[in-house]
């Protein structure tokens, strides 16, 4: 969090609204640690990751939805998931990543 | 400016450890509490039985800034435990060689780091430019109050007047990590003094001592290498 909260203050600033998808569970291997992040704003930038670049392409849109609806969402990536092989999760581990509008 | 986010905001630039606590699962899903480590709370999880419970396992883990997410199956709620914490400091009694490498070293990896020498000639901004803070005083006084569950203190002086001070202090301490230099003879009679003075077997084996993994390490800079990998591991739990 430490190093976004420029980022996040500069999209404040302009008016936006940002969402914050969190890493909170990860199961055999996987490229980032527990507590990562990815932000993404109302007007459509992003910064930091939850993974190796796999999923952030699918983050990016549950946070699109979350700042839409205004709703908190525990989503599950894996091997084994369907989405998760569209986007390539190739490193075979799982993880869990929750996705909540900034409060 | 999102109320919570900007009290977790000022809380990291203050330096002050925060802790948060979001429902993942079951529940009031996103609803987040602010722990902070004298115990008190900003937010609510809509559970006062849940919070109580949540308080309770998230100081500790605030202390050690430890993040996961923690199941209170018998309330049906995951909760996701965020600590945001200032960075361990990382203690050098001697402002000898091995601990200017350890010093680049140890910023590297994210450590803040203080260098602690009674000897001004040792302990100087020339020798040490990149380290955040100089100490100029008798080791003990100089850590003493000062060692939190997170901190380690690396004992670099070879000299028992400096060294054993300094770990008299630590050894009372919760610090995560105590290293000692020093050849096996050398540490044998180290514990030996300590011994000597009262303190435990339980107490002396804190001291990780001949300080460092043992990779051949030969070189200042292998030396840091060898201990920060010893730190990582006791940080790390294994």
């Amino acid at each position: 969090m430490h190093e976004m909260i420029d980022q996040i203050d500069a999209w404040l600033a302009r008016g936006e609204g940002v969402a914050v998808a969190t890493v909170v569970k990860t199961m055999g291997s996987s490229p980032r640690l527990v507590g990562a992040k990815m932000i993404v704003a109302s007007g459509g930038s992003m910064a930091g990751s939850v993974s190796g670049g796999c999923i952030e392409g699918a983050i990016f849109g549950f946070c699109q939805e979350a700042l839409k609806t205004g709703e908190a969402r525990l989503l599950h990536f894996g091997v084994a998931d369907e989405m998760a092989w569209e986007v390539g999760l190739a490193c075979g581990g799982e993880i869990d990543v929750f996705v909540e509008p900034l409060r | 400016m999102p109320e919570q986010y900007d009290i977790i905001r000022e809380a990291i630039r203050a330096g002050r450890p925060v802790a948060t606590a979001t429902i993942i699962g079951g529940g009031q899903l996103g609803a987040k509490l602010l722990i902070f480590a004298d115990g008190s709370v900003r937010g609510s999880l809509g559970d006062e039985s849940l919070e109580r419970r949540v308080v309770a396992d998230a100081l500790p883990m605030l202390a050690q800034a430890i993040t996961r997410a923690v199941e209170y199956a018998d309330l049906g709620a995951m909760v996701f435990v965020e600590s945001f914490a200032p960075p361990p400091t990382l203690f050098m009694v001697g402002g000898v060689h091995i601990s200017i490498a350890l010093g680049a070293l140890a910023k590297v990896l994210g450590f803040r780091t203080v260098v602690v020498d009674a000897r001004s000639a040792f302990a100087t901004d020339e020798r040490f430019p990149h380290a955040d803070e100089l100490v100029i005083a008798w080791p003990d006084e100089a850590l003493e109050g000062r060692l939190d569950a997170r901190s380690c203190v690396a004992v670099l002086t070879h000299d028992p007047k400096l060294d054993d001070p300094a770990l008299r202090v630590a050894l009372a301490s919760q610090a995560k990590y105590i290293g000692a230099l020093g050849s096996t003879k050398t540490h044998a009679k180290r514990l030996e003094r300590l011994r000597d003075e009262g303190f435990g077997e339980d107490q002396l084996a804190r001291i990780h001592g001949p300080i460092g993994l043992p990779i051949g390490a030969k070189t200042p800079a292998e030396i840091a290498l060898s201990i920060l990998a010893e730190v990582v591991k006791v940080q790390r739990g294994k």
